[in-house]
């Protein structure tokens, strides 16, 4: 309890630190930059339906027996704007072997902030408004980390899951084995975190 | 405030217009937040940007300085604030959060 005497307030002021302390985590602590492979059964990816910039509604399922690159990112992502660059040049490079790259757009602020960066960035692929039943249908709990990208095969089902910066060439490699049938070992990568999803929390303040 | 090793969070004046800023207000009651000072921020270079960015790293205070409220009359009260943060480490960025804060106070 902090007592104050308006008296001396009047004159001086106060001043006095809150002190934030940070805590390991909220969450149970992740694997950090490993790949887990496993044999359970692929997962299908859930059905959505979210507005483009043009406020047309876009399915997953309008890109039935494709191979998907699906992106949750945001403008606000520093890393995310390194991924995107290589999202670009998949596009333009395997679109035509039916391949497409959609980038989920995880701001609150919604298009006001993402139009601007899509023209800045000359995105070639289509972007949608994110809607947290959509995170929340990929991953439990919500999209926890962006960038989060997901490899979805042509039979629609989730074939390789990254959570944060990933390689270029890991990328291209799962894209190709998906279109050429070959399929790849199910992933759930975590790149680079170094432990939980919760760096800082609020502990008290005195 | 202490941020997990490897983890930064945007200053209160982020080198870039896209990142998002720390942020600590107060709502009005019985104290009047006259200032919020940030501690000097540290310029790092990441990969994903061509300039520097201004961040806080590690462990680091935010002050806040207070005077009574003309309104406020004697007796409890409490003081309630908000910090907008959003952290990112060199490979992924977790989304924005607001931590609320809370303390009492007694006015004499």
């Amino acid at each position: 309890m902090l007592s104050i005497h308006s008296r001396l307030l009047a004159a001086a002021g106060i001043s006095f630190a809150l002190v934030l302390a940070g805590c390991n985590s909220s969450k149970p602590v992740r694997p950090v930059a490993s790949v887990s492979k496993d044999d359970k059964p692929l997962k299908i990816a859930p059905e959505f339906a979210l507005k483009d910039a043009d406020g047309k509604t876009v399915r997953l399922s309008d890109y039935k027996g494709k191979v998907v690159l699906l992106d949750f990112w945001a403008t606000w992502c520093g890393p995310c704007k390194i991924e995107i660059p290589w999202f670009i040049e998949f596009e333009r490079t395997y679109k035509d072997k039916g391949f497409a790259v959609i980038g989920i757009a995880t701001d609150d602020e919604g298009w006001t902030v993402v139009k601007p960066f899509i023209s800045e960035l000359a995105i070639n692929y289509r972007i949608l408004k994110s809607e947290s039943a959509t995170e929340e249908s990929y991953v439990k709990g919500g999209i926890e980390a962006l960038p989060t990208t997901f490899l979805i095969g042509r039979d629609g089902k989730i074939a390789a899951e990254h959570v944060g910066l990933t390689g270029k060439d890991e990328f291209e490699d799962g894209i190709k084995r998906l279109l050429e049938g070959r399929g790849i070992v199910q992933e759930r990568a975590w790149g680079g975190l170094t432990g939980g999803f919760a760096p800082a929390m609020l502990s008290g303040a005195k | 405030m202490l941020l997990k090793s490897g983890y930064h969070v945007n200053s209160n004046t982020p080198s870039e217009a896209y990142l998002i800023p720390l942020r600590l207000t107060w709502e009005p009651g019985a104290l009047d937040s006259v200032a919020v000072i940030f501690p000097k921020a540290h310029l790092e270079k990441y990969e994903f940007s061509e300039k520097p960015l201004s961040v806080f790293t590690g462990d680091f205070e935010l002050v806040t300085k207070f005077k009574v409220a003309e309104k406020a009359s004697n007796g409890p009260g409490m003081v309630l604030g908000r910090l907008r943060y959003q952290a990112c480490n060199r490979n992924s960025c977790l989304p924005p959060r607001v931590a609320e804060i809370k303390f009492p106070v007694v006015i004499q």
